[in-house]
């Protein structure tokens, strides 16, 4: 074979197109969309009520005491190494996972029928709860709720399942369209898979009472429909980490399979660190081992295995008595100013006489309002009183403090008043 | 789909037993490379209670006593970054400079491709997910492509490009006669592929042979490329690790793109800041112009958002923090340098023993090959008796990682590959 001669170096030009020339930029996200614009806006009083993250009284980002507590003995343990988690992540994160989800007293937990496995925050979960489903299971069908989060069509997108959507949210009432939602899960084919929201519903803040939530359940069973559960507002609609699960635990108790994508980054404000968990209720024992199995070969092509950080803090808050209390009583706290602050914004409104129905704004629950606003009067508010939300008209309540509640009144006030 | 192996629930109890409170048993299952085959044989190796038992498998790196290192400058990192209001998802700023720093190790600090801003980079999650975030483009972008992988390669590519849907092929790479790179064959395949190929290339310190072109081959598969058009797609998993100068270790790269190719690149900051489990790195693409890298960063972003939406905060303050403080940064050369010196002086030292003990073998491959491992040549029946009769684990394919050798057991080790291959 002939030895090809050393080239004379050229200099440092690409002589070729790129091989990406065709690629076009990808759109920009909404909701980052509306923080680029709350960064860029130079107004003393500008108020940030977009992203879903909680923020104190003073509109900080809020670092739980209790997590700051945990880093510092995590920063202290000498022989904490960096060694990589297992592909399902932290043994012990997985275990105490599945008992704050579930119970820890829960048959399922009790009979090793759950397999529960470490993801990236919610968002990872999903995602892999849907390239699993995509490969293990027959019905490549996922419904939505009308509307839903924003990322939701994307992880089921990827994974290439294929997006129907039920009716959920009843703009008249503001509040939930039952016998839509009967119907359209109804004719669903048998099998498909649907996405439920565990509670505090976003964007709508709209939650199914407990009663309504036994209705959807023998529908769904009787339909052989697979529920998947987005888990991210654990303990934020009532402050009761075990209240505001019921809805999961009657899909549980049934004896039936469900999945559960689970995410700390609200509820223990760890955001940044994405640490979360997919749980896969099964039928048998067996079939969770078997499960569990495949959920690795899923994982391992994506990211080999998730992060120590995050979970190294959950674990910690989680397994110890006193630490979990205080997490407890922290929970309790923000949820608290963030009912006061509706009461507050809705006593506002009726003071001002603003025209409408506002009683919405106590009903839903959670960190959003789904306030009823529309595109248009968003933009104004934005424009003109530098408050900015998704074009939606979703609020994020935690972003308010009492002092910025008379303004956001004012703003509303004007959007609705004003002549179009 | 085959069980790999039982539930870890089994495996996790006996990490927990006190003999096996050293994460090196945890980690090894962690890491088991070649399932199919080694599942049945890491769990009798768990289960052994022999204190002369080494582990091989890891491709994590060891002091010379065999125990997990935090590097100095990740323990002077984490305490700055204690108390910071960082809890909150990646912002654009954090994220820009964890991707500038990490591409100045790439093409170099004073490159013009960064003060142009020609590339498009993304943090990702290490290795893997910036392996996974490419192939995931690729396929988009390029839906009819294949994948062009070395004979052999890390097992796991392999499952990252199939299920991102990229069909893969492999090109010739080891030769198990010289233990050393076919080279001929190597440069065959590569003329012989389409025009406009993609390949998957280790810049260095390969895994799993150890095997690396010099740098007057790499000028001559770079030449190649350019005239080919072909596409390369640089995993960079152990820079440092192969001749203990990051820079040196980068060299192919640079090669490649003083040549005028467009490449791409996956870093991890796993093995060499000894951040495995915080799933650091970083994917760029190089591009035209700097227009063209917002077009694909997006892109790119677009695809992770799919995945996970934003990467784990607290590693990527560590690897920013560390490449953007001068200080830190040399400390961390030093202690990279110093891991490498270690394993090339054990390299040298096996070697050597195996030789003194008149083994009828030439073990010249051993200080040859480069970086974490070595592709000891034993065979299966070899690999399976060290197993089972010196309680050594290693992957089937006789791949030992070297950053399980100590001073204190290179000895045994030595004697028992003599054992198992005296006879040939």
């Amino acid at each position: 074979m002939e030895s090809l001669s050393t080239k004379e170096k050229t200099s440092k030009d690409c002589n070729g197109d790129s091989v990406f020339e065709n690629v076009v930029r990808a759109p920009d996200v909404p909701v980052y969309a509306v923080m680029v614009a709350y960064s860029k806006d130079p107004s003393p009083v500008k108020l940030n009520l977009g992203i879903g993250v909680y923020r104190t009284e003073d509109g900080k980002p809020h670092v739980l005491n209790v997590v700051r507590r945990v880093e510092k003995l995590l920063l202290d343990d000498v022989s904490a190494t960096k060694e990589y988690l297992p592909i399902t992540g932290m043994a012990e994160f997985n275990k105490l996972s599945a008992q704050l989800v579930f119970g820890a007293d829960s048959p399922a937990i009790k009979e090793n029928r759950v397999t529960t496995v470490q993801c990236l925050a919610g968002c990872g979960s999903l995602r892999t709860g849907a390239d699993f489903l995509a490969k293990h299971y027959h019905q490549h069908t996922v419904y939505l709720s009308q509307p839903t989060y924003g990322n939701h069509p994307n992880f089921f997108l990827a994974a290439g399942l294929t997006l129907k959507t039920y009716r959920y949210y009843d703009p008249i009432t503001r509040g939930l369209d039952f016998q839509g939602m009967l119907d359209d899960l109804g004719s669903a084919p048998s099998g498909a898979i649907v996405l439920f929201q565990v509670c505090s519903h976003n964007p709508t803040g709209v939650d199914p009472t407990l009663h309504q939530w036994e209705q959807i359940r023998q529908l769904v069973r009787s339909k052989g429909l697979l529920p998947f559960f987005d888990n991210a507002y654990q303990g934020i609609v009532s402050g009761s980490l075990d209240m505001d699960v019921q809805s999961v635990r009657m899909f549980v108790t049934d004896g039936g399979e469900c999945l559960v994508a689970h995410s700390y980054s609200k509820i223990m404000g760890l955001y940044g660190e994405r640490v979360g968990a997919l749980s896969i209720v099964c039928k048998t024992a067996d079939v969770a081992s078997r499960v569990e199995s495949q959920l690795k070969l899923v994982i391992r092509p994506i990211y080999s295995n998730p992060p120590i950080h995050g979970a190294a803090i959950v674990t910690a808050i989680l397994k110890d008595r006193e630490m979990f209390d205080e997490w407890t009583v922290e929970l309790k706290a923000m949820i608290n100013r963030i009912i006061h602050l509706r009461q507050q914004l809705l006593d506002a409104l009726r003071d001002r006489g603003t025209p409408g129905d506002w009683s919405h704004i106590t009903k839903q629950v959670g960190m959003y309002t789904f306030s009823g606003l529309n595109a248009e009067q968003v933009a104004f508010m934005a424009e003109e009183y530098h408050i900015y939300m998704s074009s939606d008209g979703r609020i994020n309540m935690a972003g308010l403090s009492a002092k910025t509640v008379p303004y956001l009144a004012d703003a509303i006030h004007s959007a609705v008043t004003r002549n179009v | 789909m085959e069980e790999i192996y039982d539930s870890p629930l089994k495996l996790h109890s006996i990490s927990m037993h006190d003999e096996y409170k050293d994460s090196t048993h945890f980690l090894g299952l962690a890491e088991i490379e070649d399932y199919s085959s080694c599942g049945m044989s890491l769990r009798l190796f768990l289960l052994t209670l022999v204190p002369t038992k080494i582990n091989l498998g890891v491709g994590a790196y060891r002091d010379d006593e065999g125990k997990p290192v935090v590097l100095q400058c990740v323990k002077e990192a984490e305490a700055k970054i204690a108390g910071c209001d960082f809890l909150e998802s990646v912002s654009s700023a954090v994220s820009s400079k964890l991707v500038e720093e990490s591409v100045k190790l790439v093409y170099g600090k004073n490159s013009d491709i960064i003060k142009e801003g020609r590339f498009a980079g993304v943090q990702a999650l290490s290795g893997t997910g910036a392996c996974r975030l490419f192939a995931e483009f690729q396929r988009r972008f390029y839906p009819e492509s294949q994948i062009y992988m070395t004979d052999p390669t890390w097992s796991n590519h392999h499952n990252i490009w199939r299920d991102a849907l990229v069909p893969e092929r492999t090109f010739h790479y080891y030769h198990p006669d010289s233990k050393g790179l076919d080279f001929s064959a190597l440069l065959d395949d590569v003329k012989n592929a389409p025009d406009g190929s993609f390949f998957l290339l280790h810049p260095c310190a390969h895994n799993p042979t150890g095997v690396d072109p010099t740098e007057e081959q790499w000028r001559e598969i770079s030449y190649l490329f350019k005239v080919k058009n072909h596409f390369p797609f640089f995993d960079m998993a152990y820079q440092g690790f192969a001749s203990g100068d990051l820079d040196r270790d980068a060299r192919s790269i640079q090669i490649f793109v003083e040549d005028g190719n467009v490449i791409g690149c996956a870093q991890s900051f796993a093995k060499n800041m000894g951040l495995y489990g915080h799933r650091v790195g970083c994917l760029n693409v190089l591009c035209n112009d700097a227009k063209q890298a917002v077009a694909i960063k997006s892109q790119l972003q677009q695809i992770a958002r799919a995945m996970y939406s934003s990467p784990p905060i607290h590693g990527i303050l560590l690897v920013s923090g560390i490449l953007s403080d001068p200080n830190m940064k040399a400390l961390w050369v030093k202690e990279v340098k110093a891991m490498a010196n270690r394993i090339q002086s054990l390299r040298t030292t096996l070697r050597k023993s195996l030789e003194q003990l008149s083994s009828p073998l030439n073990w010249e491959h051993i200080t040859n090959q480069v970086g974490m491992f070595c592709f000891s040549g034993l065979t299966p029946e070899q690999v399976d008796r060290l197993l089972r009769e010196f309680h050594i684990y290693m992957t089937l394919d006789g791949r030992m990682s070297m950053a399980g050798v100590t001073t204190g057991n290179v000895s045994y080790l030595a004697n028992a590959i003599h054992e198992v291959t005296k006879f040939g």
